[in-house]
C-alpha cells in the first residue's frame, strides 16, 4: 500500500539519468518504489520494460499514447476498503495495528513493556524523513537495550540507491523489538481467508517486503558504529566479495557522515550497488545489519471482518531473488544504446520499439504495454502469443509459419498433423 | 500444453478460428440446468454485487445488493438467491432408483441385501468461469455457520431462515467442482477451452467474450480481432462493449456508472426517502443488468456449441458419481448433520486428495478411450499406439494343466510406443482389460508383435470376438485403463499420532 | 550402493580429538541415532541423510539392532527396487536373520532378494508376521489388514513418501524411524492440492513434514558425511542443494582417481575429440562440462543426445579404472549411467546408444535414479536448448539427484545459453501461506552448479 511518490534528492544528473530524463520528455519520473523493484522480477528478460523503469516512464500513459491502452486499473471501491483498513490500523497513534504486532512479535514476558511510536515527521521532504528515521531507529535500539520500551516506526522513509539512483522507500511499518530485532511489517488489504490467501498476491508482498529488507539492512550497515570494511558486505544488495570491495570505502564513508543529519541530503544515500552474484545467496550480514529479520510480518483483514490478522513470511528466497534483479539494473547503459540519441518517448512514443521486447501472456497481469507488444507479437507470427510453454514444445521453430511449415517436414510435429487428421476424420 | 494441442493452437491462428480438441463432448449437459452469472462487491471478501439467475434463458431473475457494505442487505440478497435456487436443487431429492448391493455383517460375517437410494438426476449449476465457481464457494462460506431466528441462541445478527442451508449446498457444489470430470458445477469457459483450441494463449481464454469470439467469430470476421474488441473495446462513455463474465466488474464501470449510483441510493436513503430509495436501487438494476445480461446470452451461446458435439461414450457413466455426490449430499443435510467444516482433518483431507487423484486417471482415461483426438495425445507421447491388424497367429501356454490361449497378433502401426520386448500392453476397445506383451519388434517397418495374455475365456480356443482379426484397426496403451483402488484409511477418530492424533 | 565408513562404528571409541575424522564424525551421528530410535523419548526419529551419507547402512544397522532387542521390525520402502534392494543387504549383513518380503501378486519379488536361504517371499502378511523383519513398500503396506502393531518401525526414502501414504500405514507400528534425503525430489500428486496448502497434514506433502508438524518434539538427526560424492563433490553439492544443512566428503582430494587409458584414434570426429578431452577433464577434476552452441531446441535434441551417447561410447572404449579406498575396479557399462529430466530424452539416449552397440549402460530420469549410484554419471543438462524454464526444469531435487549419483565424476552435457535463460526467467513465485519454504530455490542452486561447471567446459565446435 504504498502510493507515495517522491522527488528525487536534489544533486545534479548523471549522464545516464540525464538520458533518462530525456527519454521521459521532462515529465517527472513516476519514482521507483518498492512496488516497481518488487516487479523487476515479473519477466526480467525484457530490455522495453528493464529501460522503462529503470526510466520511470509512466507506462500506463505511454501504453495510451501508443493507442494500446492498459486494461489496469482498480475500482474506487477497492482503494477504500483499503485505506479504511489502514486508517483503522494507524488511528490513535497505531493503537490497534500496535496491540497486534505485541500480539505476533513480543515474548510474553515482554507483554508488559510499552510501545514507543515516534513522530516521523511524515509531513516533511523525504531528507528529513529519512533522517529522522535514522535518529528514530537509533533511539529505538537504545530504548530496548535498555528495556525501556519496544518500537514501532510508522512509515518510515529508508533510501536505497539502485543503479546509481537514490530510492525512497516507504515500509508500511517496522518494529524493533525487546531482542533488538528489526522487523518489517507490510499491510495489506486482501483477506487472509481461515488462515490462507491468494498466493499470487502473497507473494508480491513477499517481494515487497524484501525491497524493505535490504533498504534496511543498508541503513543499518550505515548507522553500525562498528562498520568496518567488512560491513560492506552488510547491505543487502552487496552480500558479495566483490561488492564488499568496491561499496565497503563509501559505506564508511557514510557511516561516518550520517550523523550530520539532514543537512546532507546527499550522504543520505547508503550505496547498495551490487555487483556480481553472492557466493551465498542466502548469506546474512554482520554487524547492526544482522538485526533486520529475514521473516517479516504481513497484516491482513481476517476472514470477511475488517478486524486485523497476522502470518509470518519467510523473505529468503524473495531476498535473493531481489538482489539479483537490482545487480542487473547496472546494464540500462547497454539497453539504452539502442535508442536514437534524445529520443522523447512523450513525443514520438514508436521509439520504444527499438527496444527489444520479451513479450508473454503473463505480461497481460504484469505490464501495462501489454496489448502493444502483443500486437507487435502477434504481427511477427511469434508462437510465445499462444504462451511461454509453446515455446519450449516447439524448440528452434518461433513462428507460426515456421512451425505450421513443419509440419510437412517429418518430426514430431509432422506425427502430430497425421494424427490429428486421422482422428479428425473419424 | 501438449504439442497436439499446441499444432490446433497454431492452425486456429492461421485459420483465424479456433480448432476442435475433441471429437465428442466429455462433460455432461443437464436438460435444464440452472445458470448463474455472479458478480462480487469489489474490496470486500466474498460480498455480493448481483447475480442474473434462472432456467430460462428467455426470462433470467437479476438480484442486486445496491449497497454491498450493507450486511442485511447482503443477507437479504443471499435468501432471494436461495429462494430461487433451493427449489431447484431440492427438486432432485424426490425422483431415484433403488439399487442393491449385498453387504457383509462385519461381526457375523453374514451376507445381506442392503438397497439404497440413487436419485435419477441431479442439479447443473453453469457459471461463466472459474471465478464463479470460487465465488460461490465463497458464499457458502459466509453463510453456512450462520445462526438464524429459528436457532436456540440466534445471535446478534441472525441470518434469513434459508441462508445457512443454501450456504451448504454451495459449499457442496463448488467442492464438488473440484473433482475432475465432474460436471454439477461448470464453470464454462474452462469446459469450452477443453473441446476448441483458440489462436491465444490458455490466460486469454479464461475471459468469456474473447473466447466465443474465437469459437464463432462473426460473419467474415477472423477471431483475433473480434477477441481484441471483445477485450477492450470500449464505448465513448468509456465503457467496455463487451462487459466482463464477472465476478469482477470493469474498475472503469465502478468509477464512472456504479460508483455515482450507490451514492445516489445512500443518499436517498440517509434522507429516508422510501420512494426514492427505490428509484435509485432500480437505477442500480438498471445499471447491473446491462453488463449482465451479455454475459447471460454468452453463456447459453456457449452451451449451445458445446451440444453441437455428441457425448462421449462415458459421460453418463460420471455423471453417475455426480448423482451419487448428490444424493449424498442430499441424505446429511435431511439427517440433521452440521455444516461442512472449515478446514478437513489429515484423513478427510487424504481421503478427498485420493478421491480427486483416482477420478482424474479415470476421467484422463475415459476421455482417451471415448475421444480419437485425446488418445492421440497418447500415441504421440509414445504412451499408446493404434493401427492394423496384419497378422494373427494361434498359439498356447502348455505350461499348466490345461493349454491356455496365447495367439500372437503383428499390428501395423506408424506410432513409436516407448515399448520394448517383453513391455506390456493393454488392448483399448477390446475384452474389458485385455493385457498383451510385447515379442517382436520391427520398428523400421512399423510392425509390432504382441502375445494376448487373457480376456478370451477359460477354453482352449478363445471366446469368439476376444482376439482381433486380420485387418481389423486395434489400439493398445501402455498404461492401464482403470484407476487403481485407492488404500483404505483409518477413521478419522484412529487418526494416529503421525497426524496429530485424533481430531479435538 | 553406499560405503561403509572406513572406520568400523562398532568398534569405534568415543575420541576427543578437537578434528573428528569423516569417520568418527559419521559414528557420532549413527550412535545418537540407535539411542533415539531404541530409548528416545519421541516416538519417531527422523534422519536426514544427504546424497550418498550411508543411508542405507544406517537403515541395515538399525534394523539388527532394532530386532536384537527381541522386538518385530517392519521396514517401508517406496519402490518395489528399494524393498528388494534392502532385503538383499539385510540378508547379506546376517545370512542368519529371517526377512519376509511381502508383496503384491503383479510384483514378484527380485532375484537378488530371494537368492538368500532366509528371505521368505509371500503376498499375505499372515505367513510373515512372526519374523524378525518385514519389508514392503508403503503401497502395500496399506493393504494390511487390522494386525497387532508392530513395536517398531524404519521407513525409509521417508521424504519420498507422501503425507497420506504414511497415514495409512502408520496404524501398523508404534514407534518408527524415519529415514531420507531432504534435497531430492519431492513427492507430488496429478491433481491442485490449494485445499491443504499450509495445514499440517496436507496430505500431498512429505510424510516427514507432517510428523515434523504434529510433533515438535522431534529434532532431526543428520549424516554427517558423504561416502559416495568425491571430494571434488560434496562441497558443491553441499553449497549448492543444502545450504543451511552442510555436509563433507569421507574421502579426501586424492583418495580417488579414475584412470582412463589414451584415445584410441585421434582422428575422431569433432564431436568424439571433444568427447574424449571432456573425459579427461572430468577424470582429472571430477566434473566436465561439454557444451554444444546455444541453440534453441525440442527437448530431444538430436545433437545433445549424440553427444551425451558419444561420451558413454568413448568412456566404455577407452576402458577407465576407478581406484578408490575400496581398491581397483574397472569402470565397466554396470558403472555408468546417463540422467535426463524426461522420459522422452531418455529414450533417445537409449537409442542412439543402442545405435552405437552401447549395452548395459543405465539411463534414465532423475525420479528413478534416486538413491542410485555409478562411478561415472552423464548428465544431460535439464534446461539445454529451452527457451524457457519452468518450475518442472528448475526444480532443486532434480538437478540434485542428477549431480550427486557419482563416486568419481559427473559430465554434463549441454547447449551454451542457460545463464542467459536464467536471467530472463521470472522470479515471481506464489507464496502460500503456512507453508515452509524450501531451499534452496531451484534458480539459485542451478546458477550455483553452472558456474562451478564452467571451469570445467569443453566447448563442441
Ligand atoms: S508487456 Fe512488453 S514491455 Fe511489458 S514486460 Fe511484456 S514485453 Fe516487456
Amino acid at each position: 500500500m504504498n502510493h507515495s511518490t517522491h522527488p528525487r534528492v536534489d544533486q545534479p544528473l548523471t549522464p545516464l539519468e540525464a538520458r533518462l530524463t530525456a527519454l521521459r520528455g521532462g515529465a517527472a519520473a513516476r519514482s521507483m518504489d518498492a512496488r516497481a523493484l518488487a516487479a523487476l522480477a515479473a519477466n526480467p528478460g525484457c530490455d522495453r520494460r528493464a529501460v522503462l523503469d529503470a526510466a520511470g516512464v509512466d507506462k500506463a500513459a505511454l501504453a495510451a499514447r501508443l493507442g494500446s491502452p492498459a486494461a489496469f486499473g482498480q475500482s474506487p471501491f477497492a482503494i477504500t476498503r483499503g485505506l479504511v483498513f489502514e486508517r483503522r490500523l494507524r488511528a490513535e497513534r497505531c493503537t490497534e495495528l500496535a496491540a497486534l504486532l505485541r500480539r505476533e512479535l513480543l515474548p510474553e514476558e515482554a507483554a508488559q513493556l510499552p510501545v514507543a511510536v515516534p513522530d516521523l515527521l511524515a509531513a516533511e521532504g523525504p531528507a528529513v524523513r529519512a533522517a529522522r528515521t535514522r535518529t528514530a531507529l537509533v533511539e529505538a535500539v537504545s530504548d530496548a537495550a535498555a528495556g525501556r520500551a519496544w518500537t514501532l516506526l510508522d512509515r518510515p522513509l529508508l533510501r536505497l540507491e539502485v543503479a546509481g539512483s537514490a530510492v525512497s522507500l516507504e515500509p508500511d511499518a517496522i518494529v524493533i523489538g525487546p531482542d533488538e530485532r528489526w522487523t518489517v511489517v507490510e499491510i495489506k488489504s486482501f483477506p487472509i481467508l481461515d488462515g490462507g490467501a491468494d498466493p499470487a498476491k502473497v507473494g508480491a508482498a513477499a517481494r515487497q517486503a524484501a525491497v524493505y529488507v535490504l533498504a534496511l539492512r543498508a541503513t543499518a550497515m550505515a548507522l553500525d558504529p562498528a562498520a568496518t570494511t567488512t560491513a560492506g558486505n552488510a547491505a543487502g544488495a552487496g552480500a558479495t566479495p566483490h561488492a564488499a570491495t568496491a561499496s565497503s570505502a563509501s559505506g564508511a564513508d557514510e557511516a561516518g557522515r550520517s550523523e550530520q543529519g539532514p543537512s546532507a541530503p546527499a550522504s543520505d544515500v547508503v550505496s547498495a550497488r551490487p555487483a556480481g552474484l553472492p557466493v551465498s545467496p542466502y548469506a546474512e550480514p554482520a554487524g547492526l545489519a544482522a538485526a533486520v529479520r529475514t521473516t517479516g510480518l504481513l497484516v491482513c483483514p481476517r476472514d470477511f471482518s475488517n478486524a486485523a490478522v497476522a502470518a509470518p513470511l519467510d523473505l529468503r528466497k524473495q531476498l535473493a531473488v531481489t538482489r539479483r534483479q537490482l545487480a542487473r539494473m547496472t546494464r540500462i547503459e547497454t539497453l539504452l544504446a539502442v535508442l536514437p540519441e534524445g529520443a522523447r518517448l512523450d513525443e514520438a512514443p514508436g521509439a520504444v520499439d527499438s527496444l527489444a521486447h520479451a513479450y508473454a501472456p503473463d505480461c497481460l497481469a504484469a505490464c501495462e504495454l501489454a496489448f502493444h507488444c502483443r500486437s507487435q507479437a502477434r504481427a511477427a507470427g511469434a508462437v510465445e502469443v499462444l504462451g511461454r510453454g509453446v515455446r519450449g514444445e516447439l524448440g528452434s521453430l518461433t513462428t507460426v509459419e515456421a512451425a505450421l511449415a513443419a509440419t510437412a517436414a517429418g518430426g514430431a510435429l509432422a506425427r502430430a498433423a497425421r494424427l490429428r487428421e486421422e482422428a479428425l476424420a473419424r | 500444453m501438449s504439442l497436439l494441442s499446441t499444432l490446433a493452437r497454431l492452425q486456429a491462428v492461421r485459420s483465424g478460428v479456433a480448432q476442435p480438441l475433441a471429437t465428442v463432448r466429455h462433460r455432461h449437459l443437464s436438460e435444464r440446468p440452472f445458470v448463474l452469472v455472479p458478480l462480487a462487491a469489489a474490496g470486500e471478501t466474498g460480498a455480493p454485487l448481483a447475480v442474473l439467475l434462472g432456467q430460462d434463458r428467455q426470462h433470467p431473475r437479476l438480484l442486486t445488493v445496491p449497497q454491498p457494505l450493507d450486511r442485511d442487505l447482503r443477507f437479504a440478497f443471499l435468501a432471494r438467491v436461495g429462494d430461487e435456487l433451493l427449489p431447484y436443487l431440492e427438486s432432485f431429492g424426490g425422483d431415484v432408483e433403488l439399487l442393491e448391493r449385498s453387504v457383509k455383517d462385519p461381526e457375523s460375517g453374514e451376507k445381506t441385501v442392503e438397497v439404497r437410494e440413487l436419485c435419477a438426476d441431479a442439479p447443473q449449476l453453469v457459471v461463466p468461469n472459474p471465478g464463479g465457481v470460487e465465488l460461490l464457494g465463497l458464499f457458502g462460506r459466509s453463510t453456512r455457520f450462520r445462526r438464524t431466528a429459528e436457532d436456540p441462541d440466534p445471535g446478534p445478527y441472525p441470518a434469513p431462515a434459508r441462508v445457512p442451508l443454501l450456504g451448504r449446498w454451495l459449499t457442496h457444489v463448488s467442492d464438488r467442482a473440484n473433482v475432475p470430470g465432474s460436471s454439477m458445477l461448470l464453470p464454462l469457459t474452462t469446459t469450452l477451452a477443453r473441446h476448441w483450441a483458440t489462436g491465444q494463449s490458455s490466460l486469454e481464454d479464461a475471459h468469456l467474450g474473447a473466447l466465443l469470439a474465437w469459437i464463432s467469430p462473426p460473419e467474415g470476421g477472423r477471431g483475433e480481432e473480434a477477441a481484441l474488441r471483445a477485450e477492450n473495446g470500449r464505448d465513448e462513455r468509456g465503457q467496455l462493449l463487451v462487459p466482463p463474465a464477472g465476478p469482477a466488474t470493469d474498475p472503469d464501470f465502478d468509477s464512472l456508472l456504479l460508483a455515482p449510483a450507490i451514492t445516489r441510493y445512500d443518499a436517498a436513503r440517509a434522507a429516508q426517502d422510501e420512494r426514492l430509495t427505490q428509484a435509485r436501487a432500480e437505477e442500480i438494476d438498471a445499471l447491473l443488468g446491462a453488463v449482465l445480461l451479455p454475459v447471460w446470452h454468452q453463456v447459453w451461446q456457449g452451451l449451445d456449441l458445446l451440444r453441437t458435439l455428441p457425448p462421449g461414450a462415458h459421460v453418463a457413466d460420471r455423471w453417475e458419481s455426480d448423482r451419487w455426490s448428490y444424493t449424498g449430499h442430499r441424505d446429511r443435510v435431511a439427517a440433521g448433520e452440521p455444516p461442512q467444516p472449515l478446514h478437513d482433518d489429515a484423513v478427510t483431507a487424504a481421503r478427498r486428495l485420493a478421491q480427486r487423484e483416482r477420478e482424474q486417471v479415470r476421467v484422463d482415461l475415459e476421455e482417451a478411450l471415448d475421444d480419437p483426438l485425446a488418445m492421440a495425445e497418447h500415441r504421440l507421447a509414445g504412451q499408446a499406439f493404434a493401427g492394423e491388424v496384419v497378422e494373427v497367429q494361434p498359439a498356447y501356454d502348455t505350461s499348466g494343466r490345461s493349454p491356455k490361449p496365447r495367439p500372437l497378433v503383428t499390428v501395423r502401426t506408424e506410432d513409436r510406443p516407448h515399448l520394448d520386448p517383453g513391455g506390456e500392453a493393454h488392448r483399448a476397445g477390446g475384452p474389458a482389460s485385455q493385457k498383451a506383451q510385447l515379442v517382436e519388434l520391427d520398428a523400421e517397418a512399423g510392425l509390432l508383435t504382441l502375445r494376448l495374455l487373457n480376456g478370451m475365456g477359460r477354453k482352449k480356443e478363445p471366446e469368439p470376438g476376444t482376439v482381433p482379426e486380420p485387418g481389423e484397426q486395434v489400439c493398445f496403451t501402455l498404461f492401464e485403463l482403470a484407476p487403481r483402488q485407492s488404500a483404505p484409511l483409518p477413521d478419522p477418530e484412529d487418526t494416529p499420532w503421525t497426524h496429530g492424533g485424533p481430531p479435538k | 550402493m553406499t560405503t561403509p565408513s572406513p572406520s568400523s562404528p562398532a568398534t569405534s571409541t568415543p575420541t576427543s580429538t578437537p578434528t573428528p575424522t569423516p569417520g568418527e564424525q559419521a559414528d557420532a551421528a549413527v550412535a545418537a541415532i540407535l539411542a533415539a530410535a531404541l530409548h528416545g523419548g519421541e516416538r519417531g526419529t527422523v534422519v536426514d541423510s544427504p546424497p550418498g551419507a550411508g543411508k542405507s547402512t544406517l537403515v541395515v544397522r538399525a534394523a539388527r539392532e532394532l530386532v536384537a532387542t527381541g522386538e518385530r521390525l517392519m521396514i517401508v520402502a517406496q519402490t518395489n527396487s528399494q524393498v528388494d534392494d534392502l532385503v538383499d543387504r539385510l540378508a547379506e549383513a546376517d545370512p542368519a536373520l529371517a526377512v519376509g518380503r511381502l508383496h503384491g501378486s503383479d510384483a514378484l519379488p527380485s532375484e537378488i532378494a530371494m537368492r538368500h536361504p532366509g528371505v521368505v517371499a509371500s503376498t499375505k502378511v499372515g505367513d510373515l508376521r512372526e519374523l524378525p523383519v518385514v519389508v514392503s513398500t508403503a503401497a502395500k503396506w496399506q493393504w494390511v489388514k487390522e494386525t497387532d502393531p508392530w513395536r517398531h518401525a524404519i521407513v525409509d526414502e521417508a521424504y519420498q513418501m507422501r503425507s497420506d501414504a504414511l497415514l495409512a500405514v502408520a496404524r501398523l507400528f508404534e514407534r518408527a524411524l524415519f529415514v531420507g534425503d531432504p534435497g531430492q525430489l519431492d513427492p507430488f500428486s496429478i491433481v491442485g492440492t490449494d485445499d491443504w496448502a499450509g495445514q499440517h497434514h496436507d496430505p500431498s506433502q512429505s510424510a516427514v513434514v507432517t510428523l515434523l508438524a504434529h510433533n515438535p518434539g522431534i529434532v532431526p538427526h543428520r549424516l554427517p558425511v558423504s561416502w559416495r560424492l568425491p571430494a571434488s563433490a560434496a562441497p558443491l553439492v553441499s553449497d549448492a542443494f543444502y545450504p543451511f544443512t552442510p555436509f563433507r566428503a569421507g574421502t579426501e582430494p586424492g583418495d580417488r582417481r579414475l584412470e582412463l587409458g589414451p584415445p584410441t584414434t585421434a582422428s575422431g570426429t569433432t564431436l568424439e575429440q571433444a568427447a574424449d578431452e571432456v573425459l579427461d577433464v572430468a577424470a582429472e577434476s571430477g566434473w566436465g562440462l561439454l557444451e554444444l552452441p546455444a541453440r534453441l531446441t525440442v527437448r530431444t535434441d538430436p545433437e545433445a543426445v549424440a553427444a551425451v551417447a558419444a561420451v558413454v561410447a568413448r568412456l566404455l572404449a577407452r576402458g577407465g579404472t576407478a581406484h578408490s579406498e575400496r581398491g581397483s575396479a574397472p569402470v565397466d557399462a554396470d558403472r555408468i549411467a546417463v540422467g535426463t529430466a524426461h522420459r522422452d530424452q531418455a529414450a533417445a539416449v537409449r537409442g542412439a546408444l543402442a545405435a552405437l552397440g552401447v549395452t548395459g549402460v543405465t539411463v534414465d530420469t532423475a525420479n528413478r535414479l534416486q538413491g542410485r549410484e555409478y562411478d561415472v554419471t552423464v548428465v544431460l543438462h535439464p534446461l539445454s536448448g529451452r527457451p524457457d524454464a519452468t518450475a518442472f526444469h528448475l526444480e532443486t531435487g532434480r538437478l540434485c539427484v542428477l549431480a550427486s549419483r557419482h563416486r568419481h565424476a559427473c559430465i554434463v552435457v549441454t547447449r551454451a545459453g542457460i545463464p542467459e535463460l536464467l536471467d530472463a526467467h521470472p522470479s515471481t513465485e506464489p507464496v502460500q501461506l503456512g507453508v515452509v519454504s524450501k531451499f534452496p530455490d531451484g534458480w539459485e542452486a542451478n546458477h550455483a552448479v553452472l558456474e562451478h561447471l564452467r571451469r570445467f567446459r569443453v566447448p563442441v565446435r
